[in-house]
């Protein structure tokens, strides 16, 4: 009996770690199976780097939407905001215009539709980000191929696929040739570590968790919160723009399907990453994890010769259970 | 009470009107440094209305505020926390995934330079709470604890303190007893004698006549918007109290 109370007291104090930590254990956990399963290929120099260049693109995505879910709102219109920056890309690299150009094209469309979303949401007090982004999602895609004419535009400058494309040499370590890093694996590390300062360690990162924890108390205490979220849904914008240029990059062309169903990956990864749909709890770091799960579940699978169907029953699977654990964590965590 | 203390926050003649309906007809109300008033009417009489107007949240329709007898026009609930007012809400206001230091200094968290970046002082911002809490006597396990682990009495002892974190002269506190345990009452009674030892004025809006008569110095009665009756709590009794919210003398 005293046994078992040590047991559930120790389980207690375990909490707060497995809530941190828990899904990183997870993603550990993950990548020690596959290697199992895959001892020569999944931790390849190879098969790595291409993990993280499928991932890349996602990955500003989630992030993007992440922040959004962390104000207790959602984003439905990254794929779209995504690939309407992508045509507008495609079209300006076709007129000839020079790569500096080209490059700011997509970041600066992507941070004008957010700006839309967030601006629609506030001033025209919609009930919930849902219906506005519900709206963007086919504005945006309808805009897309409007100025595109729907059809695939290819073909871009080395300069503007640097970020998709790009890669960084290593042979002055001593590496082969082969073992080179992808530029878009830097670029995520850099913006994710930017991002986790923001979140953390800046005042409007505290106030965009606390929007998502009480917007009454963020109100009450002088914080402008329509403002927040404007640069919030401003911010996720420019990262699907972002993600638009890496897109670019990867596929060297501009099509009407890019990004298609993207948002719904993207919700994905922050609620297997431990961000909370009620608002104020999540982590950068447990969004990577989250993008990192449906990378390596998708990848090692692909490996395995594992059906693609599979992946979409093994991947909503690990949603409702990511849920279930947040669940039960906020049973033993907090006071009712 | 022997030498009457300064006067702190005095409202004259206030009215307000919304539309065709009278809120409040020329009701005037004051408290000294360290006084606590008590403030008690039937719903709808405009107790709420009366301290909306006090914080800037409401501009009245006639009448003037003086803070420490100078007259000054709130344009927002900013301008009297300029003049050191502050607000307990009913809601509590407090995020409760935000640990407790985080939520006292909640939109005026101090920072430091990090070459051309400011970031969070995050050591500044839990000793500073801490120290502030050991002046108002608030036992908490630390103040990097979330909000939500804590109980209602122990939240609005935190909404108190946040109140009075930036060196607030007056607080008011609507109902701060209503949903909370018995056991915790007293503690937050506790409280508000602390915040009266410490010079704060407090006006307390509340039914429960066992608050009223547990920490207020004065009490005073609105009924259908308007002055019904006054007193210093020592002249007068629950039952008269009671008569005056039903509009009885």
């Amino acid at each position: 009996m005293d046994n078992e109370k040590k047991n559930q007291s120790l389980f207690l104090k375990l909490i707060p770690y497995l809530d941190k930590y828990g899904i990183l254990i997870l993603l550990l956990l993950m990548i020690l199976a596959l290697h199992l399963m895959q001892p020569d290929v999944f931790l390849s120099w190879r098969n790595v780097t291409n993990v993280f260049k499928q991932i890349s693109w996602q990955s500003m995505l989630a992030l993007g939407v992440f922040m959004v879910i962390v104000t207790a709102g959602i984003d439905l219109s990254v794929g779209s905001i995504m690939m309407l920056s992508l045509m507008l890309l495609a079209i300006v690299a076709k007129a000839g215009m020079p790569w500096y150009i080209v490059v700011l094209v997509p970041m600066l469309a992507g941070l004008l539709c957010g700006m839309f979303n967030g601006l629609g949401i506030t001033l025209l007090r919609m009930p919930h980000p849902f219906i506005m982004t519900l709206g963007t999602l086919y504005i945006f895609r309808g805009a897309g191929n409007l100025v595109s004419g729907g059809v695939p535009i290819s073909g871009f400058t080395e300069e503007v696929r640097y970020l998709g494309h790009g890669r960084i040499d290593l042979t002055w370590l001593g590496l082969e040739e082969s073992q080179y890093l992808p530029v878009s694996l830097v670029l995520i590390a850099i913006v994710y570590f930017i991002f986790w300062i923001f979140m953390n360690h800046t005042r409007i990162g505290k106030w965009i968790y606390a929007i998502g924890g009480n917007p009454n108390a963020a109100r009450a205490s002088g914080i402008n919160v329509n403002k927040i979220l404007v640069i919030v849904y401003s911010l996720c914008g420019f990262l699907s723009g972002i993600g638009a240029l890496i897109l670019a990059g990867r596929a060297d062309s501009g099509y009407p399907n890019a990004g298609l169903q993207a948002e719904l990956d993207a919700i994905a990864a922050c609620i297997i990453g431990g961000a909370s749909f009620f608002g104020g709890r999540g982590t950068v770091l447990g969004v990577f994890a989250g993008v990192m799960i449906m990378g390596i579940l998708r990848n090692g699978l692909n490996l395995m010769d594992v059906s693609a169907f599979w992946q979409q029953v093994l991947i909503g699977t690990i949603i409702v259970i990511a849920v279930y654990i947040d669940v039960l964590r906020k049973d033993f965590g907090t006071r009712k | 009470m022997s030498s009457p203390k300064h006067i702190v926050l005095e409202a004259k003649n206030i009215s307000k009107y919304f539309g065709t309906i009278t809120a409040l007809e020329n009701v005037n109300l004051t408290v000294r440094e360290g006084e606590c008033l008590g403030v008690v009417g039937d719903n709808g009489a405009g107790k709420t209305t009366l301290m909306k107007v006090l914080s800037g949240l409401y501009k009245p329709s006639n009448g003037s505020l003086f803070f420490n007898g100078n007259k000054q026009i709130l344009n927002s609930p900013k301008d009297s926390q300029n003049l050191g007012l502050e607000m307990v809400y009913q809601d509590l206001a407090l995020a409760g995934n935000l640990p407790i230091g985080e939520n006292i200094f909640l939109g005026r968290e101090p920072t430091r330079n990090f070459g051309f970046l400011k970031l969070l002082d995050y050591k500044k911002i839990k000793a500073l709470s801490e120290a502030h809490l050991d002046k108002l006597k608030i036992n908490v396990k630390s103040a990097n604890q979330k909000v939500e682990e804590l109980s209602g009495g122990q939240r609005q002892a935190i909404a108190i303190a946040r109140a009075t974190a930036f060196n607030s002269k007056i607080v008011i506190m609507d109902e701060p007893t209503a949903a909370l345990a018995i056991k915790e009452v007293g503690k937050v009674l506790d409280l508000i004698n602390n915040l009266k030892k410490m010079g704060v004025s407090v006006i307390i809006i509340s039914h429960r006549m066992d608050d009223i008569f547990a920490v207020c110095d004065r009490v005073m009665a609105i009924f259908q918007g308007t002055n019904f009756a006054e007193s210093e709590l020592s002249n007068t009794a629950r039952d008269e109290v009671i008569g005056w919210i039903m509009g009885k003398k």
